[in-house]
């Protein structure tokens, strides 16, 4: 991984801390802060489905572990917010390997997975709303407690730096993990599952691997949606609105793309809050419009243009 | 916590004839994804349309659900075909996940659509017949769910009449098996395409009007029913209409135990952890194809 | 720039009260802006949308009233923004509200909202008065600019218990056995919860306590339980397509307990109900918010209400009321300044009158209205009426029910 790659993650990095220092519309900054979140859990899709090919509908499972533990933690045992949150991102990471191996050794893969996926979710979700530990049906608040001390900010720039240093680093770890031996294993297990085995892959433990990180970083999005909003329930951790944000946004940005879920999100959550713009007395008009831009976006991809250019000179300048 | 055979027996009947109407939605998708091999995510908003559609039905025209599945299921295969044929199809481009986000985006519109017409008030209608039961013994049967199981298995074995003995249904099995080697014999793949997509829709016309006497609409009634139906259609395995009939009727039965013995919230669990344990056992499900 | 000019336009399609206030051309002082969030897509939408009604009617009234007199005759200008039924949707446009530079929000409907936007309003020390959402993490975080004119989880749990207790009493204590049945959210869970720990204290036995999911696609079964029981009561906390499944069930199977007697259910108190189920309806109890039958503006309200092809429920006049308590606050208040609002309305007491809820004097207690309680209803002759306390009461409970 040479500077010159990494130059773009910098170069967001650099641009989500100029903006959090000039531009004061909280509307925007709000805007912002929710639309990292989700890339973040969207960059840990992207892991397992664009790069491995193993498309999720479960993502919301790693998304509420991580801001279930990391809440509980905080609220029942009095843990300070930066522990709790790294004990959420492992929580969802030792989720994902269990997953992993319990369905990756059975074989699962494509419409299978993604439906499996989606049923461990379901039965979290189901497990959330009825135990006394994650507040039940009631949900869990997280105190107040402003400070940087307690990763809970007064003002939303704060935040907007947090998120983007996180989805950097997630935007990193996916770089990295492109360049590296198994990233070009998770590819051809991608690719083509039968023949890496037959060039000696280890599929299940790349398989592994991939779940484990991929779900890491989705449960670091669940934790920061926590710590912004401060309130969770089962609905709202372990449910199907995040397993498809995290699904759409890579698909519609360029799956298998370090910067693919970043663009998709910010597209889905821009046409979201642009068409919010056009209701009058009849509610649902514009997310009829909304669900019709969808479709026009899939089938005229423009935004994947600048894509397209950057890797064209990613390719002139690399080996 | 034990239960008197009687209550035990009334369960496994109840959930037989839920199940069959869950077979039935199942059986589209299950058609969908053996032939196509996309997730349609528009199975619940199609759903939806079709509730609203013999609601419609009823109280514009005085049609009665029964009578109206006939019409409606030729209307709602028009439907499904043209949407394969000018929306799905061209927008998706043969790509699978840009077919998971065409479907999406159209799930998105319907559901809006039927709250900017209808609004989103929770709707019924009233048939003279939706309280009647039927008595079997010590067991008690809601008719229009009695109706609704004779009328699934008359539909699933036409389905499979039509796939087994006719020669579009012969066209539909080679395209799902084979792509490629079906149009290169000549089958229109795009046409075939859309007629699965129909027949996946007319059947969705179908659950609608039986489920309608005794249920009721609103713009998201078919969200209710779409996870059940993945999973009845993973369960049953993809592609298979057996499979649909079988898996929904089994997994009917489940949902009604498992709600018996850890309340309805709790046995939810149930199904999703039968499901689980299947998959991990026999991954392409009870009836499917290798996958 | 263009997002106030959109925001403007839309205010102005969702405010037809403006087109009534008197168009003097220079005089007209300025409007004061009230934000109202309310979930009108997704799950939530047909409280969402009836939540908006009730806001609409109470700021046409103001302002043909009018408008705030102490602010000179100013109108009331609402500022809409759709929750999309998630707690992320209400921030969002919390945070669109103040750049909009709303003096108040009202509404939110799902506690899961309430608990978000409130939070986000205290920002801002934007007060934000709470319409429904009953959880009592609402007003328990220590937020000033958090009201809530209604009753909360605790009252209303408390109050059902204690009027039960009293109907049955009243009707020589007919009743022992009973079956819960509730959705597996929020109020449904907590009132399960205390009633298991309360009705044994009072005499009753808990039969079985049943829990189902909403969307739920089918009560048979929970039919079947209650059949096999044969409890006196039955108690149903369920939103309204789960409940009209099971009265619907129930119905088909000939079950009638002694009583149904309902906890914030979202159907018993809900006209369109009544009217789609007379034989289903009839004679359910439920213990729910509702309008004060005794203010002449109940039947008013509802009369306008069902004008427009809706139907009359406790929304209505629950938006309505939390509107009249920011108008009436900024009456006393004198100037539209959001610490002097906040002020006025902590120091709101029982001379509030505009509202039309049957609740007792008006007092605020960490943003919490002491006098907000649920009264009981019951469906008879294809009327909702109230049967209990009997200071609000327009007709006897009948009870038990037989035959």
């Amino acid at each position: 991984m040479t500077l010159r790659e990494t130059l773009p993650i910098l170069g967001f990095l650099i641009g989500a801390v100029l903006v959090s220092l000039f531009v004061t519309s909280n509307v925007v900054l709000n805007f912002l802060v929710f639309t990292l979140i989700l890339a973040i859990a969207a960059q840990g899709w992207n892991l397992l489905g664009g790069y491995g090919g193993q498309y999720s509908f479960g993502h919301a499972a790693f998304f509420g572990m991580g801001a279930y533990v990391s809440a509980i933690l905080q609220q029942r045992f009095g843990v300070n917010a930066y522990p709790a949150v790294a004990f959420g991102i492992v929580a969802a990471a030792l989720l994902g390997y269990a997953i992993g191996a319990m369905v990756f050794r059975a074989g699962l893969r494509g419409s299978y997975f993604a439906l499996v996926t989606l049923a461990f979710a379901e039965v979290l979700r189901i497990l959330a709303n009825a135990t006394e530990i994650t507040g039940g049906a009631a949900g869990l608040l997280i105190s107040l407690n402003l400070g940087a001390g307690n990763l809970q900010f007064a003002n939303r720039s704060s935040f907007l730096i947090v998120g983007a240093v996180l989805l950097a680093i997630a935007m990193l770890i996916t770089l990295a993990l492109e360049k590296s031996r198994l990233g070009a294993q998770l590819v051809a297990v991608r690719e083509n599952e039968a023949a890496a085995a037959a060039l000696g892959v280890d599929i299940l433990a790349v398989k592994l691997r991939a779940i484990s990180l991929s779900a890491a970083l989705t449960g670091a999005a669940g934790a920061l949606y926590a710590q912004y909003f401060l309130y969770i329930d089962s609905n709202i951790a372990f449910g199907t609105w995040i397993s498809v944000e995290a699904l759409l946004a890579p698909i519609i940005g360029g799956a298998g793309t370090v910067f693919g879920p970043l663009i998709g999100a910010l597209i889905l959550q821009g046409l979201s809050e642009s068409t919010k713009m056009l209701i009058g007395k009849i509610p649902g008009l514009d997310l009829i419009i909304f669900g019709a831009l969808l479709i026009l976006v899939v089938r005229f991809p423009l935004h994947r243009i600048p894509g397209l250019l950057a890797a064209r000179w990613r390719d002139k300048g690399g080996a | 916590m034990g239960y008197p055979p009687e209550i035990l027996l009334e369960a496994v009947a109840n959930g037989l004839l839920m199940g069959a109407v869950y077979g039935l939605v199942a059986l589209g998708l299950t058609l969908v994804y053996g032939v196509l091999h996309i997730i349609n995510f528009a199975h619940g908003a199609l759903l939806t349309l079709a509730m609203y559609a013999a609601y419609v039905a009823h109280g514009a025209f005085g049609l009665d659900p029964y009578a109206a599945m006939i019409p409606l299921a030729g209307l709602f295969f028009v439907l499904g075909y043209l949407v394969q044929r000018l929306v799905i199809g061209p927008a998706s481009r043969g790509d699978d996940s840009n077919m998971l986000l065409v479907t999406l985006g159209l799930s998105i519109i319907i559901e809006n659509a039927m709250l900017a017409i209808f609004r989103s008030d929770t709707m019924t209608i009233r048939v003279p017949y939706a309280m009647s039961m039927v008595e079997l013994g010590d067991v008690l049967l809601s008719l229009p769910r009695l109706i609704g199981f004779g009328v699934t298995l008359l539909v699933a074995l036409l389905l499979f009449l039509l796939m087994t003995r006719t020669d579009t249904g012969r066209a539909i099995r080679a395209v799902a098996k084979e792509r490629t080697g079906a149009a290169l014999v000549g089958i229109d793949v795009a046409h075939i395409y859309a007629v699965t997509f129909g027949i996946g829709t007319a059947c969705l016309a179908i659950a609608a009007c039986l489920l309608l006497p005794s249920f009721y609409v609103s713009p998201r009634v078919g969200n209710a029913f779409v996870l059940v139906a993945f999973t009845i259609v993973v369960l049953g395995g993809m592609g298979s209409v057996t499979g649909a009939l079988l898996g929904g009727l089994f997994i009917g039965v489940v949902e009604s135990l498992s709600g018996l013995y850890f309340g309805d919230s709790l046995g939810q669990i149930g199904i999703f952890l039968i499901f689980i344990l299947v998959l991990l056992l026999r991954p392409t499900g009870l009836f499917g194809a290798r996958a | 720039m263009s997002q106030i000019a959109f925001s403007r336009r839309q205010a102005l399609l969702a405010a037809p009260a403006l087109l009534a206030a008197p168009a003097i051309a220079q005089a007209q002082p300025r409007a004061i802006k009230l934000g109202i969030i309310q979930p009108v897509t997704g799950a939530l939408a047909q409280d969402g949308e009836y939540g908006r009604l009730g806001a609409e009617l109470a700021i046409a009234d103001i302002n043909a009233g009018g408008g705030i007199k102490a602010l000179g005759g100013a109108p009331i200008e609402m500022v809409f923004g759709d929750a999309r039924s998630t707690p992320d949707g209400g921030v969002a446009e919390v945070e669109k509200m103040q750049a909009e530079g709303v003096l108040a929000i009202v509404g939110g409907f799902a506690s899961p909202i309430c608990l978000a936007a409130s939070q986000a309003a205290s920002r801002y020390d934007l007060p934000y008065i709470v319409d429904v959402g009953v959880s009592d993490q609402i007003v328990s975080r220590g937020l000033t600019n958090t009201f809530r004119f209604g009753p909360g989880f605790g009252t209303v749990t408390a109050t059902a218990l204690d009027n039960l207790v009293a109907i049955n009493d009243a009707a020589g204590k007919p009743s022992r056995t009973a079956v819960i049945v509730h959705e597996d959210g929020l109020f449904g869970s907590g009132m399960a919860r205390l009633l298991n720990a309360e009705l044994p204290k009072r005499g009753f036995q808990v039969l079985e306590t049943i829990s189902h999911p909403t969307p739920s696609r089918d009560m048979s079964n929970v039919a079947l339980r209650i059949r096999a029981l044969n409890p006196d009561l039955i108690i149903p906390s369920s939103y309204y397509a789960e409940f009209v499944l099971l009265s619907q069930t129930l119905q088909q199977r000939r079950i009638r307990p002694k009583g149904i007697y309902c906890i914030l259910n979202g159907a018993a108190s809900n006209f369109r109900f009544v009217r789609e189920f007379p034989e289903a309806a009839n004679l359910v109890m439920d213990c729910n918010h509702w309008a004060d039958p005794r203010k002449p503006k109940t039947a008013d309200l509802r009369r306008r209400v069902e004008a427009q092809n809706r139907f009359w429920l406790y929304n209505v006049p629950l938006n309505y009321s939390a509107v009249m308590l920011f108008a009436d606050a900024l009456e006393r208040a004198g100037r539209a300044d959001r610490a002097a609002l906040i002020q006025a309305l902590a120091a709101t007491g029982p001379a509030f009158d505009s509202h039309i809820m049957p609740y007792g004097p008006t007092q605020f207690v960490n943003g919490q209205n002491q006098g907000g309680v649920p009264v009981n209803t019951q469906v008879q002759n294809g009327d909702i009426k109230v049967i209990f306390p009997r200071a609000f009461a327009d007709a006897q409970p009948i009870y038990p029910v037989t035959g």
